[in-house]
Parts: C-alpha cells; sequence; structure tokens
C-alpha cells in the first residue's frame, strides 16, 4: 500500500519554496514531537508506582516556565519570520502578478471552470478571446495571472502540483499567480464544497512548451465560432446564441456578463 | 473570605439539605424537570452521548463511501431514495453527512459534554456550593438545549434532506436553496443553533456567576481546582461568542426566507463577511472545545501522578492567554478565502503566539509526572493520550499556520487530520478520562476497569490508524468534504489507505460499544462506589457517592490548593481540601500571615 | 422507510420522548397523490383524432460542436463529434416540437397512465430532448453513462428538484402541476439540455423527425392546440373534431421566428394574439 508520505514534486516556482518552509517545520515539530513523547514515555515507564517511593512534592519551577515559554516563543516567531516572504512573493508578488504575466480569466460555476484565454494578442476583453471549459492550457515558464470569479457559490481553485490555492468567491474577482517550471498534464481540482457535484469539479492543466502554447491558441482562436461551449443558458439565451452563430466574428467569448463587470 | 464562619443567608446555605431530611419530590421533579445541577449534569450526559452516537454513525456511513465508493451500505436502503437509493449514498446525503457529522459533534456531543455535562457536574462541587447561582435558569439551559437536538435531528427527514453546506454552512452555499437543493434543512439547522445559542448563553451566565460569588469560605481563586479555571474563562468566551453566532445566523436564516443579501454577492452582500462572523465564534469556539478537557486532563493527571501540578500558576495564566490570543486569529480559517493577504500575515503571527501558551501546558504536564508515582487507573490512561494526542493536535496546527504550507495543505485531509486530533485525540480522550474519573461519583457505582482499559487500548490504536494517515492523505492532495476521491486520478492510487482508514473507523466505532456497555452495565452491576475512589483532594470527594440534593451538610472550609498530593510528613499521599490543619500546618500558617 | 428511521432515531433519543415533535416538519412536495377521481375513459365509439405536421422553412442554424474530452466515457460513445442542436429541421419539417391540447377539454379528469416515461443520459446527452409527461405519471430518470449527472430541473409551477446519480442508476420522480416547459440541465456536463412539458392530461406529443405528431383518443369537440419549440417560441390553432373524427392542425415555424421563447412556466394569454403566431418582440 502506498502510504503517500511525500508531497508531489512541485512543478512552480514558489512551488518548491513552499515545500522547503514545509520541511522546515517537520524538522522542528519532528522534534519537538520525538522529545515530548519521548519524555512522556520515559517519565511514564520510570515514575510508574512502585510501593515504598512517594511522589516528589513540587509546585513548579518558575525559571523552567520562563524557558519553555520563551523557546517556543522564539521558535514560532522563526516560522512565522521565514513564512512571510514566500506568503507574499505566492500571493502578492509585484501587485498581485508580475507585470508581463499572462493574462487570464477563470470563472467558476457549478460545477465546471470556464477559462477565458486572451487570445494570440495576450489582452483579454478582446475579440479573439476564447474560452475552454475545464481545461487549463499555459506556456512554461512564463508567469500566468489568473482572474478569479464565481458565478454562483464559493468554488476553490487547487492546483495541488503548482502549490496554489485560492478561493473563487461571488461578487469578487481574485487575481492568482504562478509560474509552471515543467510542461506535462496536471489536475486542477475544487477544495471547497460547492454543491453536489463537488467532488467532480475537475479540470486539466496542460503546460506546454511556449512554441507549442503559441501554436495551440493560434489553432484554437481560429476555430469556428460556435466551437466556444456557450454559458448553459436554458431561458432567454437562445437568441444570443443563435445570432452569435448566425454573425461571423462576432464576440461572444464572455462566460458571464458578471465575470466582465466585476473584473 | 478565608475561615469566615457561615452567614445566614449565604447563597449557598440556602439549599441545603439537612442530613437525614427525606427528599420529598416528586418523580417528575427529581429527574426530569430537576434544578439539582448532578440531575442536569446527567441529562446533559445522557443527551451528549446520544449525540455522540449519532454523530459516530454519521462517521461510519462517511467512511463507507470513502472506503468503498459506489457501493451499498449494508442494510443502507433503510436510509430511503432520497439518500440512498438501494443503499448507495448519494453525493448530496454525503455533503449532509459531512456537515450533520461535524455540527452534531461539535454542538451537540462535544460542547455539552465538556461544558455542560462537566459544568454542571463539577462547578457546585468544586467550589463548595449547594446548587448552582440560578437552579432554575441552570434546568431551563437543559430544556432549552433537548428542544434544539430534536429540531437538528428532524431536519433528517424534511424534503431536500438536512443541511448540507458544510458545518462552518459558508454562504452563498447556505444561504441559497436552489444551489445547494436544501431547502428545509437547512433553515432547522440555523434555528437549531440559534436555539442551543440561547442555552449556552444561560449556562454560561450560571457559571460564571456560580464561580465568582459560591465559592466557600476559604476557596480563593488560586486554590480553585484547575477544570473550573478552564471552564470559568470557557465560561466568558461562551457568553462573547455565542451571540455572534446567533446574529450570523439570524442574518443567514433572513437571507434565506424572506429575501434580504446579507452574505449574497447581489445587491451589494458579502459571501466573506459571513466567514468573518462565522469564524469570529468559531475560533473562540475551538478553545470552548479545548480548554475544559484540559481542565479535566490536569486534575486527572495530578491525581493519577501523585503530584501536585505543576506550575498552577502558569496553568491558570496559559488558559487566560488563551482564550485572549483566541478573539485575535479567527483569520487563520481564511487565509485562502480572498481576504487581503496582508491581513494573513498579521493573523498568521498571532496564531504562531497561541501555540506558546499551548507548549506551556504541555510542558507542565510532562513536569507534573516527572518524578511522580504514577497509578495507571483508566481515568488517567486517558487523560495521559489526551496530552499525546494534543501534541500531535497543536503540532499540526503549526503547519497550518504558516500561510504559505496553508495555501497547499487548507481544505485538505491535514486539516481533517488535525482537528480530529484536538477535538477526538484531545477533547475526547480528556472526556472519557472525566467520565472514567466521576462516573463513580454521580451514579454511585465504579465502572468496570477491565472493560475500561480494553476499550482505552482499542480506541487509542484505531484512532490513530483513523487519523494519522489522513496527514498523508492531505499531504497527497486530497481534498477535504469529496465524496469520491477516484475522480481524481492522482488520488485513486491512494483507496487501499482510504480503505484502511474505514476499516480502522469502523473498529473505532465497534470499540465504543464496549464504553456504552460498561456505562449501562455498570449503573446496576458496577461495584459500589466509595467516597473517594481515587484518593482525591477536591471537595466532592468528602460527600456519600451521589451526594445528596443540596451537596455538603455543612458549608465546607477550604484550606488549601486542590493538588496538594506526596506532602512530606503525611501518611496519606493526599490531602482533602477542607481537612483542618494539623497542628504544625497550623503553625506555619500562622508564620506566614506574619510575615504578610 | 421514513418511519422506520424515523421510529430509530426517536427510540436513540431516549429523553428526548418528553420533548418530542420540537422540529417543524415540511414536506414541500414530491410526493404526488394520484387523482382518484379521474372521468371514465373516453369511449372508443367517439374518440377523435388529431394529425398535424410542423413545417419549417429557413435556414436551421448550424448546432455547436461538444467537447466532451474531458470525459472519456461519453466522448467514446460518440462516432461522430457530439453537437448541441437547438433546432433539429431536415426536408422543410421541424422536429422536438412539444405540442399539446392547451384548452378544450373542460373540467374532464383524465387517467394517469401507469406506464412510466424514461429520460435517459447517455453519452452525456439526454434521450430524448423533448419530454411530454402526464402529472403525477413516473419520469424514470436513468443514468447509462455511469458517471456522476445531476439531473436539475427548473420549474417555475412544479416543485424542483435536482438530484445526483453517481453510478448507472434509476431515479422516480413526478410533478403535480401542468407546465410548458420545464428546463432540465445537468451541472457536471454544462452542455446537457432537455425540456418536460406537463400536463393533466394525455393529448400531448414531440413531433418527429418529419415533422408529425398525432394526439388519439380525444373526446370529440373544439380544442387550442399549442406548439411549442425551445429556440422558435410558441404557436396555437383551434381545431374542431368530431366522434371518431380526425382533425388536421399545421404549425409553419420559420427561422425569422429565432429569440421569441416563451418564458418558461408563464401562463399564455390567448386573447392576446389573434394570429396563430405569437408576435416577435423581445430580444430582437
Amino acid at each position: 500500500m502506498d502510504w503517500g508520505w511525500l508531497m508531489s514534486e512541485p512543478a512552480s516556482t514558489f512551488g518548491s519554496k513552499i515545500d522547503s518552509i514545509y520541511y522546515v517545520i517537520l524538522v522542528i515539530t519532528g522534534v519537538i514531537f520525538v522529545l515530548v513523547e519521548g519524555a512522556l514515555i520515559v517519565f511514564l515507564l520510570k515514575y510508574r508506582h512502585r510501593e515504598g517511593r512517594r511522589a516528589e512534592y513540587s509546585h513548579g519551577h518558575t525559571k523552567l516556565e520562563a524557558v519553555w515559554t520563551i523557546i517556543p516563543f522564539i521558535l514560532v516567531m522563526a516560522i512565522a519570520w521565514m513564512s512571510m516572504d514566500v506568503w507574499l512573493e505566492a500571493k502578492i508578488a509585484d501587485g498581485h502578478a508580475p507585470a508581463d504575466a499572462l493574462p487570464l480569466r477563470v470563472t467558476a460555476k457549478q460545477f465546471e471552470w470556464n477559462v477565458t484565454y486572451p487570445g494570440p494578442d495576450e489582452k483579454l476583453d478582446t475579440p479573439d478571446d476564447f474560452v475552454k471549459r475545464n481545461q487549463l492550457h499555459l506556456p512554461v515558464g512564463r508567469a500566468v495571472r489568473v482572474d478569479l470569479a464565481s458565478e454562483d457559490v464559493i468554488h476553490s481553485f487547487f492546483l495541488p502540483v503548482f502549490r496554489v490555492k485560492q478561493d473563487a468567491v461571488p461578487g469578487m474577482v481574485i487575481p492568482v499567480w504562478f509560474e509552471a517550471t515543467k510542461a506535462g498534464e496536471y489536475p486542477l481540482g475544487c477544495a471547497e464544497l460547492c454543491g453536489l457535484g463537488h467532488y467532480r469539479m475537475r479540470g486539466s492543466v496542460t503546460v506546454h512548451e511556449a512554441a507549442a502554447f503559441d501554436s495551440w491558441v493560434a489553432e484554437e482562436g481560429s476555430a469556428p465560432a460556435a466551437e466556444t461551449p456557450a454559458p448553459a443558458d436554458t431561458t432567454g439565451g437562445g437568441a444570443e446564441a443563435a445570432e452569435a452563430a448566425a454573425a461571423p466574428g462576432h464576440d461572444h467569448q464572455q462566460p458571464s456578463s458578471e465575470g466582465e463587470g466585476r473584473a | 473570605m478565608s475561615t469566615v464562619p457561615i452567614e445566614i443567608g449565604h447563597p449557598s446555605v440556602q439549599h441545603w439539605a439537612e442530613p437525614g431530611h427525606a427528599d420529598h419530590r416528586s418523580f417528575l421533579r427529581k429527574y426530569i424537570f430537576s434544578t439539582d445541577h448532578k440531575v442536569i449534569g446527567c441529562q446533559f450526559l445522557i443527551m451528549s452521548l446520544t449525540f455522540l452516537l449519532i454523530g459516530g454513525l454519521l462517521a461510519m456511513l462517511i467512511r463507507w463511501q470513502l472506503g468503498w465508493p459506489g457501493t451499498a451500505v449494508p442494510g443502507g436502503a433503510i436510509l430511503g431514495d432520497a439518500k440512498a437509493p438501494g443503499g448507495i449514498i448519494l453525493p448530496e446525503f454525503y455533503n449532509s453527512l459531512v456537515t450533520m457529522h461535524g455540527t452534531i459533534m461539535i454542538f451537540f456531543a462535544i460542547m455539552p459534554l465538556l461544558v455542560g455535562v462537566f459544568g454542571n457536574w463539577l462547578i457546585p462541587l468544586h467550589v463548595g456550593a449547594a446548587d448552582m447561582a440560578f437552579p432554575r435558569l441552570n434546568m431551563a439551559s437543559f430544556w432549552t438545549a433537548l428542544p434544539a437536538g430534536v429540531i437538528m435531528l428532524s431536519s433528517f427527514f424534511v424534503t431536500g434532506g438536512s443541511a448540507a453546506a458544510g458545518w462552518t454552512a459558508y454562504a452563498p452555499l447556505s444561504a441559497s436553496p436552489e444551489l445547494s437543493g436544501v431547502y428545509m434543512g437547512q433553515k432547522l439547522w440555523c434555528l437549531s443553533l440559534i436555539v442551543l445559542g440561547f442555552s449556552s448563553l444561560m449556562g454560561a451566565v450560571n457559571y460564571i456567576t456560580t464561580i465568582v460569588n459560591m465559592r466557600a469560605p476559604g476557596m480563593k481563586w488560586m486554590r480553585l481546582p484547575l477544570p473550573i479555571w478552564a471552564l470559568f474563562i470557557t465560561a466568558i468566551l461562551v457568553l462573547l461568542a455565542i451571540p455572534v453566532l446567533t446574529g450570523a445566523l439570524i442574518l443567514l436564516l433572513f437571507d434565506q426566507t424572506i429575501g434580504t443579501t446579507f452574505f449574497l454577492p447581489k445587491d451589494g452582500g458579502q459571501p466573506l463577511m459571513w466567514q468573518h462572523l462565522f469564524w469570529y465564534f468559531g475560533h473562540p469556539e475551538v478553545y470552548i472545545l479545548i480548554l475544559p478537557a484540559m481542565g479535566i486532563a490536569s486534575e486527572v493527571i495530578s491525581n493519577g501522578s501523585r503530584k501536585p501540578i505543576f506550575g498552577y500558576k502558569f496553568m491558570v495564566y496559559a488558559i487566560v492567554a488563551i482564550a485572549f490570543l483566541g478573539w485575535i486569529v479567527w483569520g487563520h480559517h481564511m487565509f485562502q478565502s480572498g481576504m487581503n493577504p496582508l491581513l494573513g500575515g498579521a493573523f498568521m503571527t498571532s496564531t504562531m503566539i497561541i501555540a506558546v501558551p499551548s507548549a506551556i501546558k504541555v510542558f507542565n504536564w510532562l513536569g507534573t509526572i516527572y518524578r511522580g508515582d504514577i497509578h495507571f487507573h483508566v481515568p488517567m490512561l486517558n487523560a495521559l493520550a489526551f496530552v499525546a494526542m494534543f501534541v500531535i493536535g497543536g503540532l499540526s496546527g503549526v503547519f497550518m499556520a504558516s500561510t504559505p504550507v496553508d495555501i497547499y495543505i487548507h481544505d485538505t485531509y491535514f486539516i481533517v487530520a488535525h482537528i480530529h486530533y484536538v477535538l477526538f485525540g484531545g477533547s475526547l480522550f480528556a472526556i472519557f478520562a472525566g467520565i472514567y474519573f466521576w462516573y463513580p461519583k454521580f451514579f454511585g457505582r465504579m465502572l468496570n476497569p477491565t472493560l475500561g482499559k480494553i476499550h482505552f487500548a482499542l480506541t487509542f490504536v484505531f484512532y490513530n490508524a483513523v487519523f494519522f494517515p489522513m496527514h498523508n492523505l492531505g499531504l497527497d492532495g486530497m481534498m477535504r468534504r469529496i465524496y469520491d476521491p477516484n475522480q481524481y486520478e492522482y488520488l485513486a492510487q491512494y483507496q487501499p489507505m482510504n480503505t484502511f482508514i474505514s476499516v480502522s473507523a469502523l473498529l473505532l466505532g465497534a470499540s465504543q460499544l464496549i464504553f456504552l456497555f460498561n456505562f449501562l452495565w455498570s449503573l446496576r452491576g458496577g461495584k459500589k462506589a466509595p467516597a473517594n475512589p481515587w484518593n482525591s483532594n477536591s471537595l466532592e470527594w468528602t460527600l456519600p457517592s451521589p451526594p445528596p440534593h443540596g451537596n455538603f451538610p455543612t458549608m465546607p472550609t477550604v484550606y488549601r490548593g486542590p493538588y496538594e498530593y506526596s506532602v512530606p510528613g503525611r501518611e496519606a499521599d493526599y490531602w482533602p481540601q477542607s481537612e483542618p490543619p494539623g497542628e504544625p500546618e497550623r503553625k506555619a500558617a500562622h508564620r506566614e500571615e506574619v510575615h504578610a | 422507510m421514513r418511519h422506520s428511521i424515523e421510529a430509530l432515531a426517536a427510540s436513540l433519543l431516549v429523553v428526548a420522548l418528553a420533548c418530542g415533535g420540537g422540529g417543524e416538519e415540511a414536506d414541500t412536495g414530491g410526493d404526488v397523490a394520484v387523482d382518484e377521481e379521474a372521468g371514465p375513459a373516453v369511449s372508443p365509439d367517439s374518440a377523435a383524432t388529431i394529425t398535424g405536421v410542423v413545417n419549417f422553412t429557413g435556414t436551421a442554424p448550424a448546432g455547436e460542436p461538444i467537447d466532451m474530452s474531458e470525459e472519456p466515457t461519453c466522448a467514446e460513445q460518440h462516432t461522430e463529434p457530439p453537437m448541441r442542436m437547438q433546432v433539429v429541421a431536415a426536408d422543410g419539417k421541424l422536429a422536438n416540437v412539444f405540442v399539446y391540447v392547451k384548452e378544450g377539454l373542460g373540467d374532464r379528469r383524465f387517467p394517469v397512465s401507469q406506464e412510466g416515461v424514461t429520460i435517459d443520459q447517455r453519452g452525456c446527452e439526454y434521450h430524448p430532448h423533448i419530454i411530454a409527461i402526464q402529472t403525477g405519471q413516473d419520469l424514470i430518470v436513468k443514468n447509462s453513462d455511469g458517471i456522476l449527472h445531476n439531473i436539475n430541473t427548473q420549474p417555475s409551477v412544479n416543485q424542483g428538484f435536482n438530484v445526483s446519480q453517481p453510478v448507472a442508476m434509476e431515479t422516480t420522480k413526478t410533478f403535480t402541476s401542468p407546465e410548458v416547459m420545464i428546463p432540465v440541465k445537468c451541472d457536471v456536463h454544462g452542455w446537457m439540455e432537455a425540456f418536460i412539458g406537463v400536463q393533466d392530461h394525455p393529448y400531448m406529443a414531440v413531433s418527429g423527425a418529419d415533422g408529425t405528431f398525432t394526439l388519439e383518443n380525444l373526446p370529440p369537440g373544439t380544442y387550442t392546440i399549442e406548439a411549442w419549440h425551445e429556440l422558435y417560441g410558441t404557436q396555437t390553432q383551434t381545431v374542431t373534431v368530431a366522434a371518431q373524427g380526425t382533425g388536421q392542425v399545421t404549425f409553419d415555424y420559420s427561422s425569422d421566428m429565432a429569440g421569441n421563447p416563451v418564458p418558461m412556466g408563464d401562463p399564455i394569454d390567448l386573447h392576446e394574439h389573434d394570429g396563430h403566431v405569437r408576435v416577435a418582440s423581445a430580444g430582437r
């Protein structure tokens, strides 16, 4: 049986930094764990009840108290100090994402991830945008900035291999950034309970080599307009869909008008 | 307040039962609508153990689904087609299960066990009072908690099923029936917790008043047994935290019923506001669920080690520090929620600091057993397990407090492991310790120690087999609250581990039947309990088991702290708090007074 | 079933007995009492039939290809690339039009068919796309794919339901009130879409690939027949049939009518429109 003792190999720039903090904490807490539980077991064996021996009468030791107040304090402050930089890098970078990041928009809804790609011009909200459902395609070695939104309930955008997790909150657009360091196929999941299909709200992440990504964008961007999976509109949306299909070159790519409004 | 003669009109005098005075109360007044804190404690015990059983059964269903996904639960067809057609648990019912398991365990099992049971059992006896300050309010507290529980259970039977938005009820999922598919269930959930909140408030007011006003002569603050300190601080937390939850629940109920949008993004509502309000209550709640457990563990460990508690004052300060810091760390539940990351940094720092008083407590427990004379009676075994498991729960908390690491492990099984190490490994082991310790006092019979040891050993082993591997599942990226991890290729490989956990969980559940049997059988079949079976110091052990209505035949006077074990020069290794000092001690006390 | 669980829970909660029933129970629908006062079956001597055809002029919009690559179980069931088709028309005939007797049956009640209507989820598509069902009649929701589907109905009049089917299985549901139409969707596969038309009588049909439909076994009388199409909206016709007679109805749709779908569940005021074509106004 695979006990899964190790985390997956990280595949983003800050992923390995996060992991190294994890391992530092693991060592610190591991040592404390061994010392404390070890002392507990030794004491229990050594001081178990035996006839004729009495417990030592002692109410404590103030200096010891000071020691085991100060040492944990220093340790946790060190961990906090060490964590702060990586935290700010992962969540804020220079103003939410590196300046040259590729912009993407991910709009979550029950139970799918709609990814809006900026198309060849690398700008969102232009006519060459296109949308893919549950498919996140990225270039390797380049930062991407994801504007994360939700149409209905809170979802959580979880890319385990990239060490990325961010809740998608309706009414907010939350920027997320990361840079993939290895090409390949990776999972995307939802980490926040979002309803009955929560466990299956999954997508695939494909990290392409830079050139391959460009050609993928070119191919997808030039596909016929109807390629876009339209958002499921069951009531009044028929007209727009029909018009969009009829009008060549029509700008149809918004997954949701709300998403646009919030951006 | 030291050795003042008893005044007539002192609150604790009024209820004194005269020795030999027959108890003429009717059955209804004595056992059902009783104002006796001991009976109310037992009522809470029966109620919360029942809920513990129900919550445990829900956990078994959860583990069945995760261990053998998509297969029929044996006998599960009884649940009906809306929940488990042919015994196959539906995803929406699974969401109900995780929601109700969490809700029932936290609000109707652990919280009433710690606060309702031990608060009622211990406070008047430990401070030397005849009863609570407000006995009828105390009765009302139980009779409000019970309907709240009935409302919660009734939600299983309404169309759409019970609440399914998690025990944290994050809006908008919890506020939008059309998105969750839960209609009445979520409203009943809110209503139940609002009602339960009133019960908790009545209890808290009573506890605080009793502890402040009704301590027996000589029961100085620093002579209070640690469970009382813990319950006192807990009651303050309850008093301040519960109204926040109640307010938030009322707003949530409005969102569901009368079309307000406090937590819905349309018309300006804020989903994150729910989280802030919920966790502003929720984090103090975590300490409500652990502080009394720490108090019980301290009491039992000192008794089992035959040694004064190490650093009594520091233990008290640590409780106060935890309670204070508990108010400024709620944001650590929201690092990935979309809250400003800079705020996350601040919450990380405050959260890290709260590890310090927790560490102090652990080191003091170690200091207590060091050079002790350790008796491994069943309460002691459970209290030691509490310490050992709380260490793991505390240390795993450091990982999540570190914001960057939390990015990865937030909302994974790592947090599931953490909370169970704190609430099961921590609180529940302490509760078992407390029940084994005080059962003789309140039911007049000893629990069978052999069954107790078997129950402890099996629980300890299977508990760790269930929850320790969950850390690994979290590190492997398994999200919490997912119905079938096999839907993700990278998680499917851990199915054998999930099955292992489920088998262990079923065995863990089955082991509790030993406790249930022991509990019920010993009511009649157990050995008769002496007044002081554990040679313990606090006031209740001077009374017969069970103590009479009105508790103390004469107002006790307290001469010393509760942990005077193995005092040199005394033959017995314990020294009851109310035993008048002998000549040498009196001289010593006199000297102290002169110097002071 | 429900009672046995309730009894179990109640017996577990020993102390709760004194206070039993503190909770609020609400049954907001789901179970449907089959109308027992159904009138006598229509006599075979007098039964009339209405047949008809739905014509279509213009160009039907092309379907949208569906990217099912994420769901291999479904993708491999399609030999041709799956398409999302709002309009199925060929040779000037329009399929998937829901046709029903809207008025003219008076207060008559009709027995509910004991046979259920099946909606099958196969290859991540609903089969059929348009469903005609009576109030109280069983709707058998079938999952042939064996992967998670949720059938999320969004009615305006009836009590909606949203049930999941994580494995290959069947779920039975019913509707209580007439409603045209109830949209059905699957939130796991956003492209899946179907419509359910509910009537309290059996006189409804869905036009076939050749555009034809038949309403059989009608009592003689004068009827208002309505046709409903998801993209082109509704039309009504009036027809009178004698005992054992046959009435003919023809509906004419054209691609110009796109964008005039009837809002779901809205009552339709017949007197508002003189002609048989609902006036296109909104959305143009």
